[in-house]
């Protein structure tokens, strides 16, 4: 923290007559990106290969973590609480300084980019919290997602519909008036917008119902289907392996296990660990 | 009972009065409200930042007067008007680089940011003595009246008079345009919504390729052309005075927060809804009340609170929706 | 994170040297005489004594913000609350007044209190807001039935001299504390309100109720002759004239090389400035004796930490709502020694500009927190204050002397003292820039 942001401590925080601490901005947006490297030979569509760093000048989270999706396919990112699994996702989004390791995204070398410029770079990527625009209304909602296109949007926007029709009714409500379900949808709505090479999840389940998160998982496989390669971290993860193409175990920010979800599934050690039994 | 009297007076000594002022309050609540959704703090210096953008409008049109550049029957203010916005918003700009700008990028606790704008304030306040001093200035000109009391009992034949001063009317004209023109921006351009999903989700805004800095520039304008323009309308319908425009921040304040901090459609509810308290409040209804009910003859001026007291009445209407309604009469963004 | 910083880089010998600087520039204020400075003891003790006065204040501000992050924009209110305490209890009394209208008034005032207390319990009872509505209205008609015409009868006696109700000719030092009392009145009132609301609106609350004790000053004749201004409050000390018809002093003094004139100022400035001295100290000494008590420790535990504090059971509005109001009467206290020392009281002069936010620039300056800060900002920032007036039109003066005589040169000159502000607002942000943490940083 800062010595500015420090100074007065945690004093007057609380009067709100004078401070608006809502939807304050947490990422440093003046981070210049570096150049674009060439990629190599025989990667996977996107790949965070061998991914060393932590928060700021904090200790490592991830060390030597490898992270990789293949085009059409589904790869989702599990592990115990604390194994580092969103900072991995992070990480790939360049949200932490890595000290070890390169990001890789169709052919490029996009370690050196801040998350703006991996957005312009094709990266779809959806928060686990504050991941819409509560007071606009959903449409302007995916509106905003599409903020860095000047083509024409509406065709997207009628696929994102199509996609979530639970949401296409209610596409002029303020999107923070939604249920937690339709908020996911419209979070990741916003995220299609862009029209992304790749979209990245993180927890897109948290705190929905059992009868909700099947059908957000339904909807997920229904991109994959559509040739968009999907990354996702998960909590909940036997429905996650179950969908996933690929899967990846971590522990304290490490691989544990790699393969696909019915290999994982079908290992043991696994089993006993992560799945509960 | 003479209704028709009464409506006159009311109209002339209560509505007229509280329309003007209620749009001028407005205005001047929209730019807090937009500076503390977007730069999230509440900025002390919109008092002194008026006072400066209408001392410039009252240096130009004294330049244009003396140039025998005139407007007609309209203030020559109006044209100067451009000529403030401009030299205020440059002062903005050039105030959020020098001072703001190095706790937004190190994402200081907004409260830093209050202090500075207490900062702010003492310079834009010792500017604006520097340029035009401390005294009270009248800088209206042009037609007087649009409707004036004698030709008004001529027309109706009514003992009361009515009188709309072209001050009153411009105030209304100029900030129904102005508001139309800032709700459009908001909601139907591109550059406006991205300044409203900042406001919502700064880190979203950014990953959605909103940039930042452009938001902070636009809302500084935006600002900056509203506080002149409040200030200016203010000054050309009462007078100008430093001091006055600090003064004027309180009720200012109440209008933003009673309608819901960071709602600019809260902000021009709240600005009316002060100011017809604070006139309702401090009017003397014997007039009114002596023509509805002629039997009743009261022993006062039917005055609830002296005008030495208006400022008391924007507080109360404060408090009083606070305590039941904590978020403001529109959603706001401080609950 | 903050705790480490906080102590690091900050030598034991900082707030002595500072000090030491400060009085060094009274000692030259009062011994040299250039453009700099005007060589008169006079003049420096009469910085330093309002400078002290400045600094209570600035103590007030700094529990409230210093100890709980209050963010109070009324301090002129509580100042002016405190400002009356001396009119209202050491003014002789005024003839006929309490006669006139003194009961009635009493009873007003009661009854508007006993109004507010009726619906406030009504309303935690029932939760009608018509019921509330009426009793409001009612009680608002009642109250004014009863004060208008006390006041006009006071207002009419003798209105070229008095028109008010007067004092109770009780010892100025007295008032003191009563002042104290009135601003903690007052503060009561509005932190109950305020901090009680789901957020606070605390910054708000006390912007209004600064305006409207000061609208009260100004407008309620009967109270303090309003805008006529009260004159010859009594003084705790001796008076000039009295002292130069001594001949025991005046020997003294011309031993001592003063003219009698000038050695009766300053020893009256020099009395006040050991009483101010004497309440300063005692109030610091409490503050920080409170600071380092469970109290003052759970105080700065909620402060840096609410959600935990709370977590643990503390009353965090609560403990909020007692620091505010002891602040304020600390704030109050000031008042009342401010009016004592000038022996009149203007209520047109109190302005939020130097009442509120020049006690703001004097707290952020000499350190959050910090209670030697707060005194050390108060007094360097009041110098300051009062010499930049001096020293803007000598700077400006010897910018234009090359410039030809004209409108634009006169211009410059007129409006040179208005530099204060300017320089006062470049002080604040300068200090947030480069040393957020103050002169002298909490501990």
């Amino acid at each position: 923290m800062s010595d500015q942001n420090a100074s007065f401590g945690n004093r007057g925080n609380r009067d709100a007559s004078v401070v608006n601490t809502k939807g304050m901005g947490t990422i440093d947006g003046t981070r210049k990106s570096g150049p674009v490297g060439a990629g190599r030979a025989g990667d996977p569509f996107l790949i965070g290969e061998a991914m060393t760093g932590g928060y700021g000048k904090g200790a490592d989270i991830l060390n030597d973590c490898t992270i990789a999706v293949e085009q059409g396919q589904i790869a989702v990112i599990v592990g115990p609480n604390g194994a580092g699994k969103s900072t991995a996702m992070k990480a790939i989004f360049g949200m932490l300084n890595l000290r070890q390791g390169s990001v890789r995204l169709n052919g490029q070398d996009i370690t050196a980019l801040n998350p703006q410029d991996r957005v312009k770079a094709g990266m779809g990527f959806v928060p686990q919290v504050n991941n819409i625009f509560p007071s606009m209304t959903v449409e302007e909602n995916l509106e905003m997602g599409a903020f860095i296109r000047n083509d024409d949007i509406r065709h997207t926007m009628q696929q994102v519909y199509e996609l979530f029709p639970a949401v296409a009714e209610k596409r002029k409500q303020a999107a923070g008036e939604l249920s937690g379900g339709q908020r996911q949808q419209v979070a990741v709505g916003r995220a299609l917008m862009t029209q992304p090479k790749v979209l990245m999840l993180d927890e897109p389940t948290a705190g929905v119902s059992p009868i909700v998160m099947d059908e957000l998982f339904d909807r997920i496989i229904a991109i994959a289907r559509g040739g968009m390669p999907v990354l996702m971290v998960e909590q909940n993860a036997q429905q996650a392996m179950n969908i996933a193409d690929k899967a990846y175990v971590l522990v304290q920010g490490a691989n544990a296990h790699t393969g696909t979800g019915a290999e994982l599934m079908a290992n043991d050690e696994v089993r006993r660990t992560f799945l509960g039994g | 009972m003479d209704f028709l009297n009464a409506l006159v007076v009311f109209l002339n000594f209560v509505f007229i009065p509280a329309a003007a002022y209620g749009a001028q309050l407005a205005l001047g609540a929209l730019g807090v409200t937009l500076v503390y959704g977007i730069l999230r703090f509440s900025n002390f210096a919109h008092g002194d930042t008026m006072a400066f953008g209408t001392a410039v409008v009252i240096l130009v049109t004294w330049g244009l007067q003396a140039m025998g550049i005139s407007l007609g029957p309209l203030p020559t203010a109006l044209l100067a008007l451009p000529f403030g916005i401009a030299a205020t918003a440059m002062l903005v700009l050039l105030t959020d680089k020098a001072v703001y700008k190095f706790y937004r990028v190190k994402k200081a606790a907004p409260i830093i940011l209050v202090m500075a704008s207490v900062g702010v304030m003492f310079v834009m306040n010792g500017l604006t003595r520097l340029l035009i001093g401390v005294s009270e200035y009248r800088f209206d000109d042009g037609e007087r009246f649009i409707i004036n009391v004698r030709d008004f009992r001529e027309w109706s034949g009514l003992p009361e008079g009515l009188a709309l001063r072209s001050t009153q009317a411009l105030t209304l004209v100029v900030a129904v345009i102005v508001v139309i023109a800032l709700f459009y921006f908001l909601n139907r351009t591109k550059s406006g919504k991205a300044m409203r999903a900042y406001s919502d989700n700064e880190d979203l805004a950014l990953l959605s390729g909103i940039d930042p800095e452009r938001v902070v520039r636009m809302t500084w304008i935006i600002a900056a052309s509203l506080a002149t323009i409040a200030g200016t309308l203010y000054g050309l319908d009462k007078s100008f005075k430093a001091f006055n425009y600090f003064q004027i921040l309180m009720p200012i304040f109440a209008a933003a927060i009673v309608g819901g901090l960071g709602n600019p459609l809260g902000a021009i509810a709240g600005g009316f809804l002060v100011a017809f308290s604070e006139v309702a409040v401090t009017y003397p209804w014997v007039k009114i009340v002596g023509y509805i009910a002629p039997w009743y003859e009261p022993s006062g001026l039917m005055q609830l609170l002296g005008t030495e007291y208006k400022f008391a009445v924007s507080f109360v209407i404060l408090i009083v929706v606070l305590l039941f309604r904590p978020t403001g009469l529109f959603r706001g963004k401080s609950a | 994170m903050s705790n480490t910083r906080q102590s690091a880089g900050y030598s034991a010998w900082r707030a002595p040297v500072l000090f030491a600087i400060l009085a060094v520039l009274f000692v030259l204020e009062g011994t040299v005489n250039n453009t700099m400075f005007s060589g008169s003891w006079n003049t420096s003790l009469a910085i330093l004594n309002m400078g002290l006065l400045s600094a209570i204040t600035a103590l007030g501000v700094n529990m409230q913000w210093g100890y709980a992050g209050l963010f109070n924009v009324g301090v002129v209110g509580f100042l002016a609350m405190g400002a009356l305490a001396p009119v209202l209890v050491s003014l002789p009394p005024v003839e006929g007044a309490w006669q006139a209208g003194g009961p009635r008034l009493l009873a007003a005032l009661a009854v508007g209190v006993g109004v507010l207390a009726i619906a406030k319990l009504v309303w935690t009872r029932t939760r009608s807001g018509i019921a509330i509505a009426v009793i409001l209205l009612a009680g608002f008609f009642a109250y004014r039935f009863l004060f208008d015409p006390a006041v006009i009868a006071i207002e009419n006696n003798n209105p070229a001299r008095h028109g008010n109700i007067g004092g109770l000719g009780l010892p100025v030092l007295l008032s003191w504390a009563v002042g104290g009392l009135f601003a903690a009145a007052a503060a009561w009132a509005i932190g109950k309100v305020a901090l009680g609301l789901r957020s606070d609106y605390l910054a708000i609350a006390t912007l209004g109720i600064g305006e409207i004790i000061v609208a009260v000053m100004k407008n309620e004749d009967w109270l303090a002759r309003g805008v006529k201004n009260i004159t010859s409050i009594p003084r705790p000390v001796a008076y000039e004239v009295d002292l130069q018809n001594n001949a025991e002093f005046v020997a003294v003094a011309k031993d001592w090389g003063f003219q009698a004139a000038e050695a009766s100022g300053i020893w009256v400035k020099l009395s006040y400035m050991s009483l101010f001295l004497v309440v300063l100290l005692v109030l610091i000494l409490l503050a920080e004796l409170a600071l380092k008590s469970p109290w003052g420790r759970m105080m700065r535990a909620i402060r840096d930490n609410e959600t935990a504090a709370e977590a643990m059971g503390k009353d965090v509005t609560r403990r909020h709502l007692q620091v505010f109001i002891l602040g304020s009467a600390v704030i109050g206290i000031a008042g009342a020694m401010m009016v004592t020392l000038d022996g009149l009281l203007t209520p047109t002069s109190y302005n939020p500009l130097r009442y509120t936010f020049l006690i703001w620039v004097m707290v952020i300056v000499g350190g959050s927190g910090n209670n030697w800060g707060a005194v050390l900002g108060a007094v360097t920032i009041w110098f300051l204050w009062i010499k930049v007036e001096v020293w803007g039109p000598a700077l400006i003066g010897m910018l234009t002397a090359p410039m030809p005589d004209g409108d634009l040169k006169m211009h410059l000159l007129d409006s040179a003292p208005h530099m204060r502000f300017i320089a006062m607002g470049l002080v604040l942000l300068l200090v947030l820039r480069f040393a957020p943490r103050g002169l002298l940083p909490e501990k």
